[in-house]
């Protein structure tokens, strides 16, 4: 049986088999299912700018090919990012909570605030973080147990990336856990398991905005210091923000820097478990995780997509778009299209053009802290190599995914490591 | 042809000859001169490729579009000879000219 033939049959024939019109991609429990990719395979072939009018967020476009996903990315005067036209989710203003953020804004505010956040996570900057990710990395690592199984995403991923998080902020160490709940919080769906109401959700970000308005104000009042928080409140841009504008920013910082390698970190993991040859390959040529980074950002795509609201008529794909329609880059689908990646649904640490996948995103919105992703996967399987240099961290069951067509994670993943 | 003079942060020198109507961008990822991401594959969408050129060259190349200017205010320590490699064709009217790497991309 061909591929494409075994593709079609079992779970998968809803997706060959419905009509057209009445795919609706954005169903959370399909990503939780791990069901979607037939379904973007369907619309990659027959109908790349698809138009779904009765979707569970409303009426929207699905772009699922490579070449259209960077046509949007890089028409950002049709396009808008902007909160007011509804923001950057599927969900209207989902991930900002209606708070003003500059990934959810067009130029020139865009411009001026990306660039005072920007030298933070810059390659210079970020050098000077790696002994401190390192020697945290490692102490995670040393205290993982052994012949047992545990839950990778709670012992490594959220450990790692909380910790990350509050170096960045310089945030009360103790505290530290606070930001991987507002992170959780920031992205969810009332019903999702993490938050009942969206009243408890605005509830839990007004505590986090408290927090740190407490923080801006000793930093404000302070020397400046080389954390975030003191760069912000020391910036002429940034200084004179108003209330919600800093919480927002420190929303989409939070969640940009927490969600994203958390589930790469846990992703990567999973991928290797899946393809042992890969993973024999790494332990044979540590090198290789310079090219398997970027690969793991392509094959999990932690966020699987980013909405844009027409500001005016437009044709793509052939397609009319009129102003106010909602256009949803599903990356997870370009990152899968065979059109632009060789082979795309096999995970290959040693492709020859790792570097060019859509998880970033392209044009001027592009995902500022690339390289501190990179740079905190990269620092993860040194480490690891390090360690373990002749055996498999093993994979003992199922990871459970996260109930959400934005954020493409796993909340468990049962692993094990022989000593 | 045309020669390109690749000059990396560190001072390492690398001269490379480049097809006419080809871009640096391609003539650098082609040989191999290390600093150049290239991650959009030269759809002036991404600005991991950052060089910059003295004022000299500068003169001699057409301006920069809408689109790579905003790209480039984005980068690490722009300055005035700031420009992506994709956005520049090679031709005999700039043969001869240096490229700076940056230490990075971001």
């Amino acid at each position: 049986m061909s591929e494409t033939a075994a593709l079609r049959q079992g779970p998968a024939t809803d997706a060959w088999s419905m009509p057209l019109a009445e795919i609706d991609v954005s169903d959370p429990a399909r990503f939780r299912d791990d069901t979607m990719w037939p379904f973007f395979e369907r619309l990659r072939r027959e109908d790349p700018v698809h138009w779904c009018a009765n979707g569970m967020y409303g009426p929207y476009w699905s772009v699922t090919k490579y070449k259209d996903i960077m046509q949007v990315e890089t028409s950002h005067h049709i396009f808008s990012s902007d909160t007011t036209m509804g923001g950057i989710t599927i969900e209207d203003g989902n991930a900002s909570t209606g708070l003003p953020m500059f990934i959810a804004m067009d130029p020139p505010k865009h411009d001026e605030q990306r660039k005072t956040v920007s030298p933070v996570v810059s390659p210079e900057n970020l050098a000077k973080l790696e002994t401190t990710i390192r020697s945290r990395v490692g102490e995670i690592l040393d205290g993982l147990p052994r012949n047992e199984t545990f839950n990778w995403v709670e012992r490594v991923s959220i450990e790692l990336t909380t910790q990350m998080l509050a170096t960045l902020f310089d945030f009360p160490w103790e505290d530290r856990r606070k930001l991987t709940r507002w992170s959780d919080v920031a992205t969810a769906t009332p019903g999702s398991g993490i938050i009942e109401s969206h009243e408890q959700k605005m509830a839990e970000i007004m505590e986090c905005g408290a927090y740190f308005t407490r923080l801006w104000n000793e930093r404000v009042n302070a020397a400046p210091g080389n954390d975030l928080i003191s760069m912000m409140a020391h910036s002429d841009a940034m200084r004179h923000m108003s209330p919600e504008e800093f919480l927002g920013n420190l929303m989409l910082l939070i969640v940009g820097g927490n969600d994203t390698t958390r589930n790469s970190i846990t992703g990567g993991l999973l991928a290797l478990s899946q393809n042992p040859e890969q993973y024999r390959k790494l332990r044979e040529n540590p090198a290789l995780i310079s090219s398997m980074v970027p690969e793991i950002i392509r094959w999990q795509t932690p966020l699987a997509h980013m909405r844009r609201t027409a500001k005016m008529d437009t044709v793509l794909g052939g397609k009319t778009i009129r102003a106010g329609e909602k256009v949803v880059m599903w990356y997870v689908s370009g990152n899968r299209d065979e059109e632009a990646v060789e082979r795309p649904n096999n995970f290959i640490i040693d492709r020859a053009r790792p570097r060019q996948h859509l998880s970033f995103g392209f044009g001027i919105h592009r995902c500022v802290g690339n390289r501190l992703g990179e740079m905190q996967l990269r620092i993860v399987w040194e480490e690891i190599l390090k360690r373990w240099p002749d055996q498999p961290i093993e994979v003992v069951g199922e990871p459970t995914r996260v109930y959400s067509s934005f954020v493409k994670g796993y909340s468990s993943l049962p692993a094990r490591i022989r000593g | 042809m045309s020669t390109i003079i690749f000059i990396e942060h560190n001072g390492t020198r690398h001269e490379i000859d480049v097809a006419d109507g080809n871009s640096i961008m391609a003539g650098a990822v082609a040989n191999m001169v290390p600093g150049i991401d290239a991650d959009c594959g030269g759809a002036c969408a991404c600005a991991t490729c950052h060089i910059h050129i003295d004022p000299e060259w500068l003169a001699r190349l057409p301006e920069k579009s809408e689109m790579e200017a905003s790209l480039l205010e984005f980068t690490p320590n722009p300055t005035e000879g700031s420009r992506l490699a994709c956005q520049i064709k090679v031709s005999p009217c700039v043969a001869g000219m240096t490229v700076h790497l940056p230490a990075a991309q971001h």
